[in-house]
């Protein structure tokens, strides 16, 4: 079951997109999922969805790997558009009790569900192609300028890098426990709401302990490398921005400003 | 005979992880002395509490002396200043190959030493590429570590030590929590790094078989040594082992416990091979 979380997940790689300069790919998809709500109409969702769809081709993933990156939020998908179908002015369709169907209802519907779709697969762009290193490197030195107000950018970096090194390495220890606990007679599947969170507990407290051991074991090593903060730190890959980079800044900024000419121009209640 | 320049030199090192205000305190260390040449295979015993974990982490100045002194190089290790240049020749390999890996994707990880080292990116890559090959990692360079057996993960951070180009690894049980065949492949790895590098290892293990493979055994008990010698010289004092809650190789138990009914074997015999041959002997002896 652990294995089989997509969320972050990165896939090493050789494409363009896997080429372009993390810092520029954090801001593109930052970028986007900005615009994917400034899109008020289908026109302007679909200039954006193309985009992403664009960046989907030149990752060289296929694309089995992002449905199944939908697959983890469809849930959300389906009950935040079921809503948004009940919830819409107009005519009604169709009538049941207090429910009413209007056709501006499907209209939101589908928009929603296409929103949070494009919203999902833009950002598995990014952690597809990207590995956590490079993320956290991206992000370092994109805070960098909020170090003269001595936020430590560096440490919030490496702990985001040590968090993501770890969290699948504390879910195969979370189902280890609870395998441990359940042979030892814990039962974690019945009981009201009250009676499940409490059967958590022989979960979270040795898994609490066990992190703490870790943590300790983590930082001796740590040590043991040399670390020393970000002090006089070099890195094996350097960042640099190419035309590559800038070509996307320019292709995006095209979507974006397309969308924003549709949402002013186009003002169809359907569309 | 000149004694070589030693490696790691600790000169009656004494160490309590108590305060000393506390009253009478108990040593972990108490009064050890060891010097290590360079490239020398050590294997370093003891049973749990004996001391050995805590003299392996005053050899790259993790812990420092409470009395006595260790030099690494001829640099003393509580001199603040030398703190790094330290680390970067003596490495410290743990038991667990999890909570020693830093970063999500290997060849990253292997970068963390050399990148807080300062070295130019074109070297570090360089260094990434030749550690991993060294333990036969190279073609799991963009792997992410939760997806290596513990043998593979294991000689990741033993990449990621070497990676910093240090004169002596020290591995503190680095089989311990590896199945038969992880040990197996760690283990290859170590004796590789000290017959064809050069590499002074320091290994702490609780398998007499892999002590059996070093140049030198030394055994601890309760913050001393006890022993110091070959393989043989100390695997051939069975009662004494045993007597600080020691074993010693099954084949030298064997041919110990074959000794203690009468039959003529040497008895420094060290592995299956020539417990094997000394019986066949024996064996055609009797028969002629």
């Amino acid at each position: 079951m652990v294995r089989d979380i997509t969320l972050g997940q990165f896939f090493p790689g050789k494409s363009l997109m896997h080429r372009l300069d993390p810092r520029a790919k954090l801001l593109l998809v930052l970028g986007i999922i900005v615009f994917i709500f400034v899109a008020g109409n289908f026109l302007g969702l679909a200039v954006i969805f193309s985009l992403v769809v664009f960046g989907m081709a030149t990752s060289g993933i296929s694309i089995g790997r992002y449905l199944k990156s939908l697959k983890v939020v469809l849930l959300v998908i389906l009950i935040t558009s079921l809503f948004n179908l009940f919830y819409g002015g107009g005519e009604p369709l169709v009538e049941w009790g207090f429910l009413k169907i209007t056709m501006q209802g499907i209209r939101n519907c589908i928009f929603i569900a296409v929103r949070i779709i494009t919203l999902v697969l833009a950002s598995s762009v990014l952690t597809f192609t990207t590995s956590p290193t490079q993320l956290t490197d991206a992000l370092e030195r994109l805070l960098s300028p909020l170090k003269i107000f001595r936020i430590k950018v560096h440490e919030i970096a490496m702990m985001m890098t040590i968090a993501l090194r770890f969290i699948p390495t504390l879910l195969e220890e979370t189902d280890k426990i609870r395998n441990a606990q359940k042979a030892r007679g814990a039962d974690l599947e019945s009981g009201g709401v009250f009676q499940r969170v409490k059967a958590l507990i022989p979960i979270l407290v040795p898994l609490f302990v066990s992190s703490f051991r870790r943590a300790y074991d983590l930082a001796m090593a740590m040590e043991c490398r040399c670390y020393n903060g970000g002090k006089g730190r070099t890195k094996m890959k350097v960042l640099h921005f190419a035309a590559r980079d800038i070509a996307a800044f320019a292709v995006t900024g095209c979507a974006c400003a397309g969308v924003v000419l549709l949402r002013i121009f186009v003002t169809h209640p359907y569309l | 005979m000149r004694m070589e320049q030693p490696y790691i030199l600790a000169e009656n090192v004494t160490f309590s992880y108590e305060e000393e205000e506390m009253g009478p305190v108990s040593l972990v260390l108490d009064g050890v002395s060891l010097s290590v040449p360079k490239g020398q295979f050590l294997a370093l015993l003891g049973h749990n509490g004996c001391g050995k974990s805590t003299l392996a982490k005053h050899c790259n100045a993790l812990l420092l002396p409470t009395g006595g002194a260790v030099f690494v190089d001829g640099l003393d290790t509580r001199e603040k200043d030398a703190v790094f240049a330290v680390r970067q020749r003596v490495g410290l390999v743990l038991q667990n190959p999890d909570n020693q890996l830093v970063a999500s994707i290997v060849e990253e990880d292997v970068a963390f030493g050399p990148e807080n080292l300062g070295v130019p990116p074109e070297e570090i890559r360089q260094r990434v590429d030749e550690a991993l090959k060294t333990v036969e990692m190279y073609d799991y360079r963009e792997h992410p570590p939760h997806r290596l057996s513990g043998g593979q993960k294991q000689r990741v951070a033993i990449a990621g030590i070497l990676a910093m180009r240090p004169d002596c690894i020290v591995l503190d049980e680095p089989t311990a929590m590896l199945d038969p065949r992880g040990r197996q492949e760690v283990l290859d790895t170590i004796l590789h790094l000290n017959r064809e590098k050069g590499i002074t290892v320091v290994l702490i293990t609780h398998y007499m078989e892999e002590a059996a493979l070093a140049g030198r055994v030394v055994v601890m008990d309760k913050g001393k040594i006890r022993f110091d010698g070959t393989p043989r010289e100390v695997f051939s004092r069975v009662e004494e082992m045993k007597a600080h809650r020691l074993d010693v190789p099954a084949a030298a138990e064997l041919a110990y416990l074959l000794r203690q009914k009468g039959m003529p074997l040497p008895n420094d015999i060290l592995t299956e091979d020539e417990c094997a041959a000394a019986l066949m002997q024996l064996w055609e002896e009797g028969t002629a």
